[in-house]
């Protein structure tokens, strides 16, 4: 049994709110599947907005954080936009509203204990609360040190701190900084690179760099044309022009099928950041 | 209070390849089978559908096709003196939750092992002499030989519609194929797939250093093909979204595109999905399984009584149910006794990325559009002398060329900034890699048991791995590496970077989902959990499948030889069902 909802459109904040609070409680609840085509169809509209959205989890500080520091770890330049003008910062804050920024689904039962490298990431902390707490301490480490937050430095300044960062050599507390800078650096890759619908990768800044032209799905008769371009329009799953549409549901949350028994349960429970299904609420860290 | 259910003939727990054999198979017979799955339904359509399933961010990243560690995870560790933690983000390996299994998400890489895998320690002890084997690697033979699972490779290859070139029909060598395979009685049913750019670049430059490549087999079809069970399947168009999605195509062999559309109009099949199996039930003298107890996502606990229990789910899975039910004796690596969780072995992979002169539109790939070779597989050469016994396969895979994960850029390329843009910007339409796929030996020290902290959603201790490459598997690594880096050095190329295994297994980067071993086949009961035909030696009406039951994992992928092992172990509980005894006596 399908369920469907309708898909507010946030229009008075200059934005598509394909995700909001309610709809992603609501979706986290429920067995649902809402195909991406509706979906997108529901979203987009035709009427893209390519404005900046409004702000989902970010702080306008933090955001300013974001948008500096992406700046330096993908620029603009002769070759094309950098990962501001390609929406990046608009990406990594509906990541972070989402299940990603929540770790739903993630193992986040205690006790936590740093082990070695090779055991994984083991902080209390859910990839949200990473950003917060990191953008304040690498703030507060600026101001200390520079005079000024992160996003007011200068460009040299800002790349002697990303570089401090990844090589673990800022005190952000809790966090070991190359943790920080790790999550936002493969946060602004799959920002830049992932398919457009997300909010990144806008106007197809990134495959556009690289050449690639989207998924397509029939190369049956250009695979083995060695050594050719492939000149073919961009294409994204959200078509030509695609819009941000930002979007939570599984396939894998769906009961249906011929002929198939099921057993007597309530639809498919996806977890809420840390809460499992039998109830259990596990702490989230001193935040 | 659980609720007790009707009796079944068989239960499968999991809904996945091995699951969907046995059900094939024995409702064939007349059996009543019943799969409990604990992810969800799922089919080519609408769930694998192109609208939306060519999303790298949403599937490989984010991993939205595999299980969730919340609820289901294990501890881990390298060594006994160390204390696991949990594996809180899915990393090294990508169990799958939902019907179909890995099956859905694989990349179709089908491999036979060699006659030679089979026969491990016998026949190294043979060749090297009984010295060549460390004291603390507790390799051993599977107690079947590669002639007696022939006929089941041969099904299986003939269920999935593999696209290869045999090397080797009758004993026979066949140009154009692998020489280095043991006699297959027939051609595969379909020829090879396309090459891409990159594979025949690899296919001239391996030849010229001396070494002999073929078209991988693949579980992608190069052209329509009806199998055996009347299935269609549609050639594969080469979108390069196999690996870690499903294939709207139905040209990547997976139970939805091979064996459910007959299965599930069946009277006699049902499957019941999110249903987590928590235990296998036995009698009082633990001598006979009585079904299993599963729970429903609300928290219900159902009996589901049954005359046979066959465990179909994820390697890891199998042992943990085993353990948690306290069927068979847990290992002890200090006393060396046991055999539940004993022999977890897993893959020593490693790669070269290089950066050809030559456009290769790295995007147009399928999972196992490659050309392989075998020359250091397995004991297809000499190791006198060389610091290790084993092997594995290079392969330049062209599975894709999906923007996010699939960087392979030159040694030396900035992480970040200008440079890193400069270098996608150049490299990406020019790069690819190989991959070292490498065997893993089993160790006294490699294994699982349970963890004494954390616990599952249904208050289940954790699985826990301790597991770590050793002496054998860096040498053997370096080895092949080496050998895949003389081979890149002989393509037109702008920059290589090799990219060696070295240190400590770390269970952070992606490797393979190549889980193996913890109920180990074989002849012997003090070494292994089932008999060669896959029934437990304790439980005669329980048996195990998939690479659960590998004594250690040869270098190469698993699935064609879990599949060929499922039809193996079908037709023995076809003859057990009309007999019920042990098949094998200890």
């Amino acid at each position: 049994m399908e369920q469907r909802e309708n898909i507010g459109l946030d229009r008075a904040r200059g934005t598509e709110r394909c995700d909001s609070p309610s709809r992603r409680t609501f979706l986290l609840g429920g067995a649902i599947f809402i195909s991406s085509s509706l979906l997108l169809g529901g979203c987009g509209g035709g009427d893209s907005t390519r404005g900046p959205a409004a702000p989902r989890f970010l702080e306008s500080d933090e955001r300013n954080f974001i948008r500096a520091a992406i700046d330096r770890l993908i620029p603009k330049d002769g070759l094309g936009p950098g990962a501001v003008d390609a929406g990046v910062d608009v990406f990594i804050d509906a990541q972070l509203a989402g299940p990603f920024g929540q770790a739903t689904g993630i193992y986040m039962q205690p006790p936590f204990h740093l082990g070695d490298t090779e055991q994984g990431y083991q902080l209390p902390f859910t990839p949200a609360q990473v950003y917060r707490l990191g953008i304040q301490r690498v703030d507060e480490h600026c101001r200390k040190t520079l005079g000024n937050a992160f996003a007011q430095l200068k460009p040299d300044q800002q790349d002697k701190i990303l570089h401090e960062l990844e090589d673990g050599k800022i005190d952000l507390g809790e966090i070991p900084s190359a943790n920080f800078f790790g999550l936002l650096w493969q946060n602004t890759r799959e920002g830049f690179l992932a398919d457009p619908i997300y909010g990144g990768n806008r106007d197809f800044a990134g495959w556009k760099l690289i050449g690639y032209n989207g998924p397509r799905y029939n190369y049956l008769d250009d695979v083995d044309k060695f050594g050719q371009p492939y000149d073919k329009p961009y294409v994204s799953l959200g078509g030509r022009n695609p819009v941000m549409c930002h979007f939570s549901d599984s396939p894998t949350g769906r009961f249906r099928g011929p002929g198939c028994e099921y057993a007597q349960m309530p639809a498919k429970v996806h977890y809420d950041a840390l809460t499992t299904t039998t109830g259990k609420v596990w702490p989230a860290g001193n935040l | 209070m659980a609720k007790k259910l009707p009796e079944v003939d068989v239960v499968l727990v999991g809904f996945g390849w091995t699951a969907s054999v046995i059900a094939q198979e024995l409702t064939d017979a007349g059996a009543s089978v019943l799969a409990l799955e604990r992810g969800g339904w799922r089919d080519t359509v609408p769930d694998f559908s192109v609208t939306h399933i060519q999303d790298e961010l949403r599937y490989a990243v984010r991993k939205q096709i595999f299980e969730e560690t919340q609820r289901s995870t294990l501890s881990f560790r390298n060594r006994p003196d160390q204390l696991a933690l949990p594996m809180r983000e899915l990393g090294s390996f990508l169990p799958a939750a939902g019907v179909g299994g890995a099956g859905v998400h694989w990349n179709g890489q089908n491999w036979r092992f060699l006659p030679t895998d089979f026969l491990l320690r016998s026949h190294n002890e043979q060749r090297y002499g009984k010295k060549a084997i460390p004291a603390d690697m507790t390799i051993q033979d599977w107690g079947i030989t590669y002639e007696q699972l022939e006929p089941y490779y041969d099904k299986w290859e003939y269920l999935c519609g593999i696209s290869g070139k045999a090397g080797n029909i009758g004993g026979k060598i066949q140009p154009g194929g692998n020489p280095f395979e043991g006699p297959r009685q027939r051609e595969y049913p379909l020829p090879p797939l396309k090459r891409s750019a990159a594979t025949v670049l690899f296919d001239k430059a391996a030849r010229e250093v001396g070494l002999h490549p073929f078209p991988a087999p693949a579980a992608n079809t190069s052209k329509p093909y009806l199998n055996p069970l009347g299935v269609q399947m549609g050639q594969c168009t080469f979108c390069g979204y196999c690996e870690w999605f499903g294939c709207a195509n139905y040209s990547k062999a997976s139970p939805q595109s091979t064996i459910l559309p007959v299965l599930l109009k069946k009277d006699n099949f049902r499957f019941r999905t999110h249903c987590s199996v928590v235990r296998v039930l036995t009698d009082s003298a633990g001598k006979r399984a009585t079904g299993v107890v599963y729970v429903d996502p609300g928290g219900k606990e159902y009996i589901q009584p049954a005359q046979m229990v066959v465990l179909c789910a994820f390697a890891h899975h199998n042992v943990h149910l085993l353990l948690v039910s306290k069927i068979g004796t847990p290992y002890d690596p200090q006393s060396q006794t046991g055999v539940v969780g004993r022999n977890y072995a897993y893959q020593v992979s490693s790669s070269v990325n290089v950066t050809c002169k030559e456009r290769l539109n790295p995007f147009m790939g399928a999972g196992a559009l490659g050309q392989v070779v075998d020359d250091f597989n397995g004991d297809n050469f000499d190791h006198t002398g060389k610091g290790f016994i084993g092997g594995g396969y290079i392969a330049l895979w062209n599975t894709g060329g999906r923007p996010i994960l699939q960087e392979y850029l030159p040694k030396g390329t900035p992480k970040w900034g200008a440079g890193w843009k400069k270098a996608l910007h150049e490299d990406y339409l020019y790069s690819t890699h190989m991959q070292c796929h490498g065997g893993m030996m089993s160790y006294r020290n490699n294994y699982l048991d349970l963890d004494p902290t954390w616990t599952d959603d249904y208050g289940n201790p954790l699985l826990r791995l301790t597991f770590d490459f050793y002496d054998n598997e860096h040498a053997m690594s370096k080895f092949l590496t080496d050998r895949a880096t003389q081979i890149a050095k002989a393509i037109p190329n702008r920059g290589i970077n090799p990219k060696p295994r070295k240190g400590h297994y770390s269970i952070i980067p992606y490797q393979t989902t190549h889980n193996t071993g913890g109920a180990a086949m074989g002849n012997d009961p003090r070494i292994s959990f089932v008999n060669p035909f896959l029934q437990s030696w304790d439980v005669p009406n329980l048996w195990v499948m998939g690479s659960t039951v590998f004594p250690q994992n040869p270098g190469y992928n698993p699935t064609g030889t879990v599949g060929a092992l499922a039809f193996w172990a079908a037709d023995a509980m076809k003859r057990y069902i009309k007999n019920p005894q042990p098949l094998v006596q200890p």
